[in-house]
Order: C-alpha cells, then structure tokens, then sequence
C-alpha cells in the first residue's frame, strides 16, 4: 500500500466531502438559520446569553408550541387551520370567564361559586374540540377544502367569541380579576428563584409534544395522516379511515387551541375577544419554517418546535438588540420565504 | 366456494355518471384458480366494473356474488377484508414515507403497551422483509419510497396486494413499468398464486402479454360485456375485432414517406446528468421516422428532452441542417423548428381545466398577439377549427375542457398544438401510450402524413410491434448508450431484444 495518493482519488475525495457538506447543509437548513441568528444577535449584544432570556424565551413560546402541534398534525394531512387563532380567543374569554375571584367588582358571573380548576379548563378545552370536529365534519364530509371551512369558521368563532364576550351584566369589557391558582398556572415555576427554573407552562408545553410525537411517530393514526397528507387516493384504497381521521386530526387541534387559550389568559392575567387575533398564520409560518409542507405529508414534531423557537427568538431577541420592529417584521417575512425556499431543495425532483 | 364453480360473480352490473352510461348490464365470472384477462379498449368500462368491485364506486344495479354470496361493498377495506386486492392502474405511493409504512398501509401492525396501542415497526420490518424476499424482490423496506424506480414502486404494489393473501387479486395494468425481467418475475408470481388457487383478474393492453399469462379473456366493449373465450382459442386479431368491434385488417397505416438529406445530426452526446446516457450518434433525416427502442431505464427520454433543452449537457455536437447549434432551453428548440410530445400526457402535456381551443394554441400564443396586445381570437379559433378538422378530433367543441376527452383525443389536441408551431422535427415520447386501439391507428396515420409531408419524426416506443410497424430505422438504447441502429424494414424483436439487453 503506497503512502502517496494520485490527484484523482483526492479530488474525487474532495468531490465527496463537498457533496457531504451540502447534503448536510440542505437537511438541516433550518437548525443552521436558527444557530446563525442566535450567533447573530450574541454578537451584537452578548448580554443575550442568559439563563432569564432563554426562560423568558421559553415562556412565549410555550402557548404558540400547543397551537402549533394542532395546526401541525392538520398541515401534514393536507389541510389547514385559518380558526386557529379565534378558537384559541374563545377558549380565553371562556376559561377566564368562570375563574374570576369572588371579589372581582365586574365578575361576569356575579354569584356563581368558585368552580375547582379543571372544570373551566374542560369547558373551554371541549367547546374548542367540538368546534374542531365541526371543522372536521365540514372538510371530510362536505368535502369544503380545508382553506374555506376553517376561514368560516374563524370569521364564526369570533362572532359567537364576542357575544359570548358581550354579555350582561357588565357588557363587552376585558376579563379580569382571575383566581390565583389560574395565573399560578401562566407564570408560575419549578425551581428554587426565578433564573434556575422552569414555568408550569413549558413543562405543559413539552408535555403535550411529547404526547403529540409518540402520537404522530408511534401510533396508526399518526402514520395514515402522514399517508392521507402524502396520497389521499393511496390511503383510501388501502382502506385507512380517511374521514375518521380527519375527524380527530381537526378535534385534537380544536383541543390544543383549547388548552392554548387557557393558558394564554393565564399567562397574561386577562382575555378579550380579540385574544389569539392571528395566532394562525404564526402557528402555519412557524411550522412551514420548521419544515412542515403545506401540501401534506411530511413535517416533524421537533421541526415544528424549532420553527416555534426561531420566531420567538427574532422577535424577543430583536427587541433586545432595539430593532425597529417594523424591521424585525421585514425580517421575519424574509426568513419564513428563504427557509422554505432552502427546505424545499430536499424534496424538489433532482433534475 | 358456492355451488356455482366460480368464486367471484358479477351479475348485470350497471353504472351510470351524470351523462354517460359507463356500464350497461356487465357480467364477469371468475373461476378460482384462473388468470381472467379483461380487455377492452379505454372508456369500455374494465376500471369502471373493477372500482364497483372493489366498493370504490357503487353500481346503479346488479349483484356481486362472492363464493356464491352476494356481497356490497361500500368502502376499500370492506373489500380487502373479504379477500379482494387490487393493483391500481395509477400507481397509489405515499412518496416522503418509508416502504414498509405503504406495504402495511391501513393495515399497520400495532403492540399494545397497557391502553395504548403502538405500531410495532420491528414486526413490520420483518414482514416486509419476508415478504420480499419471498416474492424475489430486493426492496429496502426502510428508504422513501420517493426514492424508488417506478418499476420498483410497480413491484411494491404488487407485493402489497399480494401480502393481503386475497383470494381474488385485481391487477389493473401491472406492468406499465415493468422491464422485460420484472414481467417475467410477475408472471412467475401470477402462476404461482394461481396454482394456490388465487383468482387473477389481469387487465392490460398488451395483447402478448394477455395471451401468455391468461387462462380466459373477457372481453368488453362501449360498457357492455362483449363474452368470455378461453385464451386458447383467441390470436391478437381476433381480440382486436372483438375489442374494436370490426376488423381491423391493418394495425399501422402504410407509409409513402420518402427520407432524404440529414436535418437532425447528433454527435457523441453526453448528458450532464449521472447515471444517464453517454456517447450517443445518430442521424435523423428529412421525411424519416426514427424509432427509439429500449427497456424502461435506457435514458431514452433523457436523450429526447436534453436535445430538446430540457436536461443538461456534458458534452457532444448537435448540427441541424448542418449548422452546429448550442439549444439552452425548450425555447430555442421551438424556435428552430422542433417539437416534443412528452409521455407523461396528463403531466406534461395537457392543461386539463382549459378548452380545446386553449390547449391547441398554447405554445403559439405569440401568433395570435394582436396590436393592442390582445389575443386575435378569430384567427385562433379558425386555426384550431382546422387543427380539429386535419386531425379529425373528436370534441363536441373547441371550447369542451380537454379532460373530457379520451385519452387518443387528448394526443391529438397535443398534435394540434406542436403542429401549429410549423416544426421540421417532432420528437415523440411514447405516442400511443394508454391509448385505444381504434385511436391509436388514428394517431399513426397522423405521423405517417407528416413524415409524408417531409417532417422528421423522432419516436420513443416502448412497444415493439409499434417500434417495427412504424419505423424507418430503428436505434436501440441500453443503459444509456446506443447498441444499435437497425433497418426497420428487415428488424425483427429477437434483435432488438438483444440489444436492448446488451449491458444487462
């Protein structure tokens, strides 16, 4: 075996590691954005490498993690969920609604006793679920595509949030005056001070996408989305419940926003009518960022977090370097376009 | 089984859709053990029975009767639940997900772990595996299937149906993307199933095929049972007769073609792609019908759209009329006279929502700009009115949407629409591809008359009596590269075979 290597089997060698580097580039793209940008803001203002920022970091990100992982699962069947934000508005005006402590001058509910947590909670996780199923039934039996049912029924739930919202004795007002154990649920910590710990919220947030991956990775249904998403007509004649599964697809994401809302208003305290105005098109941006296709079939639990993470990470981190905001959004619609366009390469036929 | 002899009966099967009668009072009976072939020209209704079959579509009227018991099926899985499979025509892969989640689809193993229920990926791998190698196919149970040759996605959905160990297997048009090995592979797995007792209901258009593997042939026409004949007793005219309805003397057209001088020269082209052709020549000439003859895979395709622009070059000379050319893009390739009718019809080629007319016209817009920058639709529509009457399309107007057209129709819009832009050399991919019969002598005549008229015809065929029937030469790839150019008059199939083989 000789020592010295002809130039041809070191530039094929070269050939190949380039070709690594690039295959490399492309599949995790995404992630690169994400380490570039935090690189980026580290060095303009290093002060942003703190414990208190990733928590606080964490924190927002944690209602928009659960209303991804319910327009997620229904992006990859094909479909999409405009209702989003408006079910995520109702479940807060609701759950607020019924938890008011009993002082409150402006109750909503003047003498209703104090109900035990869970309870509101249920109500506002199932009124959004059966508006989910509704969603559901709508697209799998009326055949309505997905972009029209879910868009009715975002201009609906707003309507029914708001006369919901508007109701007597004290008319349309913001929800506030909410118990302590609910707020304690938004901003409360494990951990023994503020920076070394961790908020009830991320640990529900981690919580409910461990549940969603098992759900997506381990389950039937998991896997005939991804086929209903990848090729209605081939799960159809293999004989998987279609329609079934779009049923629970649009009820489990109807649930998330429900439990979303919840902890929207307990993390801010309040609710209106307006709460989760627009979450929708965040949740859809933050999951085709991490890779989620629109026209079905392919996304990751991991990559919808991540596309989380980077929109909270542009939007706190900017603020912390003073960005102009109207830049930051200059940035942010730049980066939904070019991470899709990098994405897009693993997939696009090799010509 | 019933009492009957048969195991599957389908009795005065009709179906209608608003505004055509798609089957009119079908019988089928298959017999438990047999490949049944079912022939008929497209639109006769074989996909339409099998879909009723198979509880895709409902029939108006009429009665399945399975081992003598009627049966309704409302939904695939009641179907494959009762021992009935069915290999699509359309190939059904879910691409960005691994083989073995398609091969298992609707049916995944699952492992309960307490209350819940988990997809046993193990057991699924094993299976798959078994499966394959079983059946003599090497396929990664675990790679996308996005990442699989179509005729390895071809034999996926064979295995698939295969692993429902039904007892009647639907296959509509197995062997679309086949090589010649793979059908032979297929065939040992049809026998095989059938001396298990397996009943195969085998529809395709290759009459050799059908008259190899099948044990009885029913026959349909207009959608209406025309009868069922032991395969013996039928030879490839008498089935076209039947298909057809009258006797077709002649499958091609003569030809009074003369070729002349070279038009089209092509010097040791090497694609830029890997794995693709390399060091191809050839001469096309004025008035000549160059047929491309091949397996599935021998970058026939690939050779047609780089001289067209579509596909990168490495290397190699392209001289038309003797004048060496460098062609970028499809765009210079139609401004210098040339045409491509791509084998993918409904991909590539029509715009199924738009008219006739639209279709015709598409890739002639520039024409018919007026001077406000309008379209001239008078001119238009007198050109495409001609187009129709020349090709004698078979629409009830220019402005009908091209989907509602047959498939020959649709062709001869796409013929249309190349004519129009007055080309010296038309390059066809797969012409007749999934086209009747009686339309695809239609087609043929159309070529005939244009090389007549002095345009070079490049053809890509995948079927051999085409290939001999229509060529004036006859070049021969394999895995990329040229194994011979032959004289179509004095070719035979056993040579071309054998060249198409030859790197094998």
């Amino acid at each position: 075996m000789s020592l010295v290597k002809n130039p041809e089997e070191i530039q094929a060698r070269n050939l190949a590691r380039q070709k690594a580097i690039k295959d490399f580039s492309l599949k995790y793209a995404i992630y690169l954005v994400f380490v570039a940008l935090i690189i980026a803001i580290t060095i303009k203002s290093p002060a942003f490498m703190s414990l208190q920022n990733l928590r606080n970091i964490l924190s927002m990100s944690a209602t928009r993690i659960i209303i991804a992982m319910g327009v997620g699962g229904i992006l990859i069947t094909g479909g999409t969920d405009l209702s989003a934000g408006r079910q995520v508005g109702l479940a807060a005006v609701v759950s607020a609604s019924l938890l008011q402590f009993m002082e409150y001058p402006r109750r909503m509910y003047p003498g209703m006793p104090d109900l035990p947590l869970w309870l509101p909670i249920l109500i506002a996780i199932i009124a959004c679920a059966i508006l989910g199923l509704a969603n559901g039934v709508i697209i799998a039996y009326l055949k309505v595509p997905p972009f029209i049912a879910t868009l009715g029924m975002m201009v609906a739930t707003y309507g029914i949030n708001s006369i919901y919202f508007d109701r007597p004795p004290y008319g349309a007002q913001p929800i506030g005056g909410l118990r302590k154990d609910l707020t304690t649920l938004g901003s409360g910590y494990v951990g023994f001070d503020g920076t070394y710990s961790i908020p009830y919220i991320v640990i529900i947030a981690l919580v409910i996408a461990a549940f969603i991956w098992l759900l997506h990775n381990k389950t039937r249904f998991g896997k005939n989305i991804y086929a209903i998403g990848g090729n209605p007509e081939a799960a159809k004649v293999s004989g998987v419940p279609v329609n079934k599964n779009l049923l629970a697809v649009y009820t489990i994401a109807g649930a998330l926003y429900g439990l979303a809302g919840t902890l929207e208003a307990a993390r801010t305290g309040g609710a209106t009518n307006n709460y989760g105005n627009g979450y929708e098109l965040d949740a859809i941006a933050a999951c085709v960022v991490g890779g989620v296709s629109t026209s079905g079939g392919i996304g990751t639990v991991p990559g919808m977090i991540v596309g989380v993470l980077i929109f909270s990470i542009i939007s706190y981190g900017l603020t912390f370097i003073n960005m102009n905001p109207y830049w930051q959004q200059i940035i942010k619609g730049a980066i939904i376009i070019a991470a899709v366009a990098l994405d897009i390469r693993k997939y696009l036929a090799k010509r | 089984m019933g009492d009957s002899g048969y195991v599957l009966e389908m009795n005065h099967i009709s179906k209608s859709f608003p505004g055509v009668q798609a089957l009119d009072d079908v019988g089928l009976r298959i017999k438990p053990g047999t490949v049944h072939a079912l022939m008929g020209e497209n639109g006769a209704g074989k996909s339409t029975l099998m879909k009723c079959l198979f509880g895709i579509y409902i029939p108006d009227s009429g009665e399945i009767l399975l081992d003598g018991k009627p049966v309704k099926f409302t939904s695939a899985r009641q179907a494959l639940d009762a021992g009935i499979s069915m290999i699509h025509q359309e190939l059904l892969p879910v691409p960005f997900r691994p083989v073995m989640e398609n091969l298992w689809l609707g049916r995944l193993p699952t492992r309960r772990l307490g209350p819940f229920s988990f997809v046993d990926s193990k057991r699924m791998l094993e299976d798959s595996k078994a499966l394959f190698s079983s059946l003599g196919m090497d396929i990664d149970p675990k790679v996308w299937v996005r990442n699989l040759s179509v005729s390895k996605v071809q034999s996926l959905e064979i295995a698939k149906a295969v692993s429902h160990k039904a007892r009647v297997i639907i296959m509509d048009e197995p062997t679309s993307s086949l090589t010649e090995n793979e059908v032979e592979q297929l065939f040992g797995i049809i026998r095989d199933l059938r001396d298990k007792g397996v009943a195969i209901i085998y529809i395709s258009h290759k009459m050799e095929e059908i008259l190899e593997i099948s044990d009885e042939v029913s026959i349909m026409r207009d959608g209406r049972s025309v009868g069922t004949y032991q395969a013996t007793e039928l030879t490839v005219n008498t089935i076209i007769s039947k298909m057809v309805g009258r006797d077709l003397t002649h499958r091609f057209p003569p030809r009074s073609n003369k070729p002349g001088d070279v038009v089209l020269r092509v010097r040791d082209l090497s694609s830029a792609e890997s794995k693709s052709f390399r060091n191809v020549s050839f001469e096309l000439h004025r008035g000549e019908i160059l047929g491309i003859g091949g397996l599935v895979g021998a970058k026939r395709t690939e050779l047609v759209e780089s001289i067209f622009g579509l596909r990168p070059l490495e290397s190699g000379k392209i001289e038309l009329k003797g004048e060496s050319v460098l062609i970028a893009s499809p765009r210079s390739a139609i401004a210098r006279g040339m045409a491509l009718l791509t084998e993918e019809r409904r991909a590539t080629g029509i715009v199924p929502m738009l008219s006739v007319l639209d279709n015709t016209i598409l890739a002639n817009l520039h024409r018919y700009v007026g001077k406000a920058g309008f379209l001239n639709e008078k001119k238009a529509g007198t050109d495409v009115d001609k187009s129709i009457e020349q090709l004698r399309v078979k629409t009830p107007s220019p402005r009908t949407r091209i989907k509602d057209l047959s498939g020959g129709n649709q062709q001869k819009v796409l013929f249309a629409r190349w004519l129009l832009t007055e080309p010296s050399i038309l390059i066809l991919d797969e012409p007749t591809r999934g086209i009747d019969v009686g339309a695809k002598y239609e087609i043929y005549t159309i070529i005939a008359d244009l090389a007549a008229r002095g345009k070079s015809i490049l053809m890509i065929s995948s079927e051999m009596p085409e290939l001999l029937g229509m060529s004036d030469r006859i070049m021969v790839m394999c895995e990329g590269r040229l194994t011979g150019i032959l004289d179509g008059k004095t070719a035979d199939q056993e040579t071309i075979m054998r060249l198409a083989t030859q790197f094998m």
